[in-house]
């Protein structure tokens, strides 16, 4: 198959690697090392892409980072790959994709209609209309956003993988251009650690795409030879395809590499994206300059490129983007780009020249090229691509034009100057700078350990970026302790040429008003003109962020790379000052944009949160357990028996533990090992009740407030010896209140000794309730005295159960006569499943929280976070009793503010409906009249509500305004599902009043 | 002003666009005014407006350090809901959506107030029964508010996963028909515009650095423009609230962080209502420009800079991904940040001062965006009548002495 556009020779392609890929359903040979971009030109194909707005056909401009038309979409089904740029998708053989935001297709768009009314669409138009009749934006709205969007979201869950790699590095280089590449081989000379990454395939950066000579060996050699010495090097780390996004504090970056977008699918068994997360002492910016387009009527038509990407499809890719050039200019750089035209064998019209007659242009007549100085090109004809330029003369200050001229060509060849790429510089919290001589923005002054070198500071010559480099590549590695600063050897010499100035042509006149001639683009993947900006700055929205707010300049996925500058240089002329004093817009992370997957890692699917299970899940699993989780626990919910629904299972559940005995995996609990000799006097403040004298070998249940006295957490806390306690929290809360009482410790009470260790995995509890718990423990433990007398309710012993060490506590959740028995938690299960054989003759049951729940509910225990929300007092709870009145504790003082002593306030109750089968929905509210006016005044809500096989009746907890006042009155619940329910306001303990099974 | 129609959209067209007038003028400020307003983000902007029309107040300006909107007017997701829980921030957030709903035609801008629907996803047992009792309390408040089952939100959100494959399965989700987005720098500008037609001075480049005091009563405002003589100052600036409150010899309890949000490229229509989840700590929803704009929870360190941090949109991002597989080759294109000021109980403190004719709103946290109208407008009240409006009322710094917080952080469902 023939590339026409293919160059018989050169590149850095894999003549020898031939593949086929397919664009919008048609197929075409490339080879390996093409990219989908430089694939297409070869072959001829110039219209890839249709504008945001006015579907303008739009074709490829550059040929790295800066194209910002060719945005595609790659492969299909839960694969595919939206809004990719077509010059940094690497083909591999099979590669598939199409233009994306086409109707229906990219060569004869229906919405394209939107182009005739672009006069009805200036900047913000959305803002003055479809406002009639009201409220019907949302209808406008519908046919708007089906119009909006480039490529379209991957129809599956992604199959591929992802991960992050953290490092730290003395000097980090972005770039691996001559300047990079200089930093980095003289900075690793020291032996300093090193990491160079670039974006590109490989290194060299723009010394691959040009035609310069190093030491005397074209640049693509010196570059190999180069990469050979860094690879030499054992602390140097040289990754390519890896694109630095994100500059942070403290020299913190992120990068994203790409390990496996350039092959075909399921080819690799790794990760496709890698995000590096780099924190380096020292940082190299070398991320070069990107050109700058010209802003003249129409020039978003295919076969308008930039100069540096035509050079680049020469060099780089050997492949001639079109066969009658005309190259358009402000500065010298361009001038190579009519000498690789020539020299590749196309023909070059003319170079029309904005400037003077000077000495690049004298160069070009000498090679018999016609260069047109003090001239213009102000439109050009043909739509889908080019087919000639119009030309004008303009004058010395670049304000007017006059006088005609047509040339014809099939490529227009532009440079308006570059623009060095600030963006990582300006991400680190510095403000880049405008320099009038250079027309461009450079870095300013650094605010982190960085700096810049070559082009990406506004050095374009190579010499410049060589001798920035090196002298980078030392500074910064001397800054982190190696080497002396000063050069290892010469910095190699490059034939310099003198140059022109560059003239600055920020909109070429066209002889009629901007706001009358054909859209000259500044931003054309958002479809943003020149005229759009005089728009906006007319109607006051004349600042930089203004504009960009107003017109969309720079919103669009490119993030503005290629047309920022010009649009902030037209707003300078606006305003008759200039671009520095505008300044640019925040630049903001990414540079490039990073997958969703990539920034996530491997925190994805099952791993997104880590998965707690307790040491004898696996035995839930077994027996058919159903989980819920509780933070980030598995805990088991029910355990039903064939056929058995859930409120079915926890009445069998329920009645096990009250009949006999059921056993409950408690291991959740959080659990901290507090020990020093301060730890009561901690604990004492920490907790609501006293903690200074709980006698060894004793439990005390605590509550735990935050500053506004509101109940925070609750759990037993055990002395276990003279200073050493342990502290049961909730199973949710547990990470919480350990961060909470270490901030208490290290920041408020350093004077406090003692240690805190977070235990909760350390140990299995086995909780055996019921009033035959202890004729099964018994079974299992022979050296502790189970009787009520020596080991009574709330004490804590130690000794064997089932052969295994245990602590055993005596406290109960379920109001039950109850031992939670901790062992190491690798016994766990072994423990466990003793005690299922010694309970069998009791027809013990295992139960899970849902029964765990009604039992507690039954004895009106709370639950924290479901009984309270964060403002609730243990006094709104009818637990005046723990809070203790001769100390102080953390909360205390807020709670006798005036609103937190009102008689009024939602107070903890039971609720009892008048039909015993009838279970209130949690989260009803509780109103006083049903049927009052909206809003209707609320006394609160049900917080817990079960059936209870025990009582053979509903039970619910909740708060009432004022409720504890309220015993035996009548309320009403009400909830969403249409149901209005009365109930009895009770008292919240249902069962056991007295408290005497727990305590036999 | 110049009133925006289709029909004058068409005859601008006819003049190349040549004749727009300015949106609102750029006034230098006079020596002095009834009431000054420092802070030109929408709250501020809103309740100058408010002020002149609904107060008849003479002379307003609004004094804005840089441009109209930059700060988290312009930062912020775009949502408007008023689907709070406990009753006084329902209240205030319901007047606020019911303001919402006529301000496109009151102020002739179209602010792409979109009511498309907004969801709080739950996923454990207890996210349920939090979900269940803020509607029902919603419901009382006559608040819109529905229970979806998964199926229903699958119904309605085709692309997010229901499946109980997820480490967090979606259990349920209340929604709010009436919520959804509007644009934000189209509540700037044109309460800007509005704002400017009835007479304010909006003054941009203006920042405060003094506030002047005699006897207990404020004077005016020191700025970097000069002296500005005031009868009454309403100090509105969000993340700075404090930075200003400590130039009236004043500390408020707040704390200053970060609140990022981020943008994906432009993809074609995928998700229609906006998705939040407290659980996971992520919400999302589909610009008309077609990117996934979605944000995080607060960063977990005080600063004032406006630049969020990677671990917090890494673990965002990652939970929505868990909630939508199908976004996960989705790329990223900008992150950025506002700084929120957060009271101890995630509502807003808004009302007099121990200062004479010195007020202040903040302390919005996350909360902001959509109650502008509604801030505006009783903080309008607050400065006229130096007394608060029966619905800013519960507001008060005095919360803090009496204990009467409206504790939404737990109780909300959503952080925003």
């Amino acid at each position: 198959m023939s590339q026409p556009h293919r160059l018989a020779e050169g590149g850095r392609i894999d003549r020898k690697r031939p593949l086929t890929f397919t664009f919008n359903g048609r197929v075409y040979p490339a080879f390996r090392g093409d990219t989908l971009a430089s694939g297409l030109l070869a072959n001829g194909v110039h219209l890839v892409a249709r504008s945001l707005k006015y579907h303008r056909p739009r074709g490829i401009v550059g040929a790295g980072v800066e194209e910002s038309n060719a945005l595609v979409q790659v492969g299909e089904g839960a694969r595919s790959l939206p809004n990719l740029v077509a010059t940094q998708v690497e083909l591999y053989d099979g590669l598939s994709a199409r233009s994306v935001n086409v109707f229906p297709s990219v060569g004869f768009d229906l919405r394209a209609v939107n182009g005739w009314f672009a006069r009805l669409m200036p900047p913000g138009f959305y803002y003055k209309t479809f406002m009639w009749p009201a409220g019907s934006w949302r209808q406008y709205e519908h046919q708007i956003r089906k119009a909006a969007g480039f490529g379209v979201v991957p129809t599956g869950a992604d199959p591929d993988d992802y991960d992050h790699m953290n490092v730290h590095c003395d000097v980090l280089v972005a770039g691996a251009g001559p300047a990079g590449l200089a930093a980095a081989l003289e900075a690793g000379r020291t032996g300093a650690r090193v990491i160079l990454m670039d974006e590109r395939t490989e290194p060299g950066g723009a010394l691959l795409a040009g035609s310069g000579r190093i030491e005397g060996l074209p640049a693509g050699r010196w570059v190999n030879r180069m990469v050979e010495e860094l690879a030499s090097l054992p602390e140097v780390q040289v990754l390519a395809r890896t694109t630095v996004a994100g500059y942070y504090e403290h020299n913190f970056l992120l990068a994203l590499e790409r390990r496996t977008d350039h092959l075909a699918p399921g080819s690799d068994p790794g990760p496709r994206q890698r995000l590096w997360r780099i924190r380096a002492k020292q940082v190299v910016l070398a991320t070069g300059a990107i050109e700058r387009p010209l802003v003249f009527c129409n020039n978003d038509r295919p076969g308008v490129m930039l100069a540096s990407g035509v050079s680049e499809y020469i060099h780089r890719y050997a492949v001639l983007p079109g066969s009658r050039a005309v190259v358009f200019t402000n500065n010298d750089s361009a001038y190579q780009t009519a000498f690789d035209l020539l020299d590749a064998g196309a023909q070059v019209e003319a170079i029309v020249d904005s400037r003077p007659a000077g000495q690049r242009s004298a160069e070009a007549r000498e090679r018999g090229l016609q260069v047109m100085n003090r001239h213009a090109v102000v439109d050009v004809r043909g739509a889908k691509r080019i087919r000639g330029v119009r030309l004008m003369a303009l004058s010395a200050d670049g304000g007017s034009v006059s006088g005609k001229g047509r040339l014809a060509c099939d490529l227009l060849a532009v440079s308006g100057g570059w623009s060095p790429t600030v963006q990582l510089h300006a991400q680190s919290g510095a403000r880049p700078a405008y320099d009038a001589r250079k027309v461009c923005f450079v870095p300013g002054p650094s605010v982190q350990a960085e700096r810049s070198a070559g082009a990406c500071r506004g050095s374009f010559d190579l010499q410049a970026c060589l001798t920035e480099g090196f002298r980078a590549g030392a500074a910064a590695a001397h800054a982190t302790g190696h080497g002396d600063g000063g050069l290892s050897r010469p910095i190699p010499s490059v034939e310099g040429r003198e140059g022109d100035p560059i003239q600055p042509l920020w909109i070429v006149p066209a002889g009629k008003p901007v706001s009358r001639v054909p859209k000259q683009f500044v931003d054309p993947l958002m479809d943003v003109s020149a005229a759009d900006i005089l728009t906006a700055v007319r109607e006051g929205y004349d600042s930089i962020e203004y504009v960009k707010r107003y017109t969309n300049l720079g919103m669009g996925p490119d993030q503005g790379r290629l047309g920022n500058v010009n649009g902030i240089a037209i707003l300078a002329d606006q305003h008759g000052t200039d671009p520095g004093s505008i300044g640019t817009t925040t630049f903001r992370p990414m540079y490039t944009p990073v997958t969703f997957a990539a920034l996530s890692g491997g925190e994805q699917k099952e791993l997104f949160d880590p998965v707690r299970k307790t040491a004898i899940h696996e035995w839930h699993v077994e027996q058919g357990a159903l989980f819920e989780n509780v933070g980030q626990w598995k805990r088991a919910w029910y355990f039903p028996w064939p056929g058995e629904s859930l409120d079915e299972a926890v009445d069998r559940e329920c009645l096990a533990v009250r009949r006999s005995v059921g056993v409950l995996d408690a291991s959740t609990l959080g659990k901290i090992d507090i020990q020093g000799p301060d730890a009561n006097v901690f604990l004492n403040r920490v907790y609501t009740n006293p903690f200074m004298k709980v006698p060894i070998g004793r439990c005390r249940y605590g509550l735990m407030l935050d500053e506004n006295g509101m109940l925070m957490d609750d759990g037993v806390t055990a002395r276990l010896g003279e200073d050493h306690y342990l502290m049961h929290t909730t199973t949710g809360g547990a990470a919480h209140v350990m961060s909470w009482l270490e901030l208490w410790l290290q920041t408020e009470w350093p004077e406090l000794k003692l240690y805190m260790t977070s235990v909760t995995d350390h140990w299995a509890t086995v909780s055996l309730c019921g009033p035959n718990s202890r004729r099964v423990l018994r079974k299992l433990c022979s050296d502790v005295d189970l009787s009520r007398e020596s080991f009574p309710f709330m004490a804590v012993r130690e000794g064997a159960v089932a052969g295994v060490p245990a602590r055993i506590f005596r406290i109960s959740f379920t109001g039950e006569l109850t031992y939670e028995v901790n062992v190491n938690a690798n016994f766990g299960r072994h423990v466990w499943e003793a005690v299922f054989d010694a309970g069998e003759e009791y027809g013990i049951t295992p139960f899970g929280t849902e029964a765990m729940h009604v039992l507690r509910a039954e004895k009106g225990y709370v639950i924290v976070g479901q009984d309270t929300d964060g403002s609730v007092t243990p006094v709104d709870l009818g637990m005046e009793r723990m809070l203790g009145r001769k100390k102080d504790f953390l909360g205390k003082r807020s709670l006798f503010r005036s609103y937190l002593v009102r008689k009024d306030r939602k107070q903890f109750v039971g609720l009892l409906t008048e039909d015993p089968k009838e279970v209130l929905p949690e989260g009803g509210q509780i109103v006083d009249d049903p049927s009052a006016p909206l809003p209707r005044p609320m006394l609160g809500h049900v917080t817990s509500s079960y059936y209870s096989a025990a009582l053979e009746r509903s039970i619910a907890l909740g708060l009432v305004k004022g409720g504890h006042g309220r015993t035996g009155e009548t309320v009403h619940i009400q909830n969403f599902d249409g149901r209005t329910i009365a109930a009895r306001i009770a008292d919240p303990v249902f069962y056991d009043p007295k408290g005497e099974r727990q305590n036999v | 002003m110049q009133k925006y129609s289709f029909l004058s959209l068409a005859r601008n067209a006819l003049t190349y666009h040549e004749n727009w007038q300015r949106a609102w003028r750029s006034p230098d400020p006079k020596p002095g005014y009834d009431v000054v307003i420092v802070g030109g983000g929408g709250h501020g902007l809103a309740t100058a407006y408010y002020l002149v029309k609904e107060h008849r107040v003479g002379s307003v300006a609004v004094l804005e350090k840089g441009y109209v909107g930059g700060g988290n007017t312009g930062r912020n997701t775009e949502i408007v809901r008023s689907n709070y829980l406990w009753d006084e921030a329902a209240h205030i957030y319901e007047f606020s959506l019911k303001l919402w709903e006529g301000l496109t035609q009151q102020i002739n801008f179209n602010l792409m107030f979109s009511q498309r629907g907004l969801l709080s996803l739950g996923h454990t047992l207890q996210d349920l029964r939090d979900i269940q009792r803020r509607i029902n309390a919603n419901l009382l408040n006559g608040i819109d508010s529905e229970f979806l089952t998964p199926e229903q939100i699958k119904e309605m959100v085709p692309a997010i996963d229901v499946s109980p494959r997820a480490r967090y399965p979606i259990l349920g989700a209340s929604l709010q028909r009436r919520g959804g987005t509007a644009r934000h720098d189209a509540l700037a500008w044109g309460l800007a515009r509005a704002a400017d037609s009835v007479g304010v001075d909006v003054i941009h480049n203006c920042e405060v650095t003094g506030i002047r005091r005699e006897g207990g009563a404020v004077t005016g405002v020191d700025t970097s423009r000069g002296f500005i003589k005031a009868g009454k100052v309403g100090c509105v600036t969000a993340g700075n609230s404090g930075v200003l409150a400590s130039m009236a010899g004043m500390r408020l309890p707040l704390e200053s962080r970060p609140l990022q949000a981020w943008v994906s490229q432009p993809l074609k229509p995928i998700l229609d209502v906006v998705v939040m989840s407290n659980a996971v700590h992520a919400y999302i929803s589909q610009t008309d420009r077609g990117e996934l704009l979605c944000g995080a929870g607060v960063d977990s360190y005080n600063g004032y800079g406006q630049r969020g941090s990677p671990a917090t949109l890494e673990h965002a991002i990652a939970a929505i991904i868990e909630m939508f597989p199908r976004f996960s080759r989705v790329r990223m294109l900008r992150q950025w940040a506002g700084t929120v000021d957060t009271c101890p109980d995630a509502c807003p403190i808004i009302g007099l001062t121990p200062v004479k004719g010195l007020y202040f709103n903040c302390g919005w946290g996350t909360g902001g965006y959509k109650s502008t109208p509604g801030s505006g407008w009783v903080f309008a009240y607050t400065i006229a009548q130096n007394r608060p409006h029966r619905l800013n009322e519960p507001f008060s710094l005095e919360r803090f002495a009496t204990g009467h917080l409206i504790d939404e952080h737990g109780a909300a469902g959503v952080a925003h």
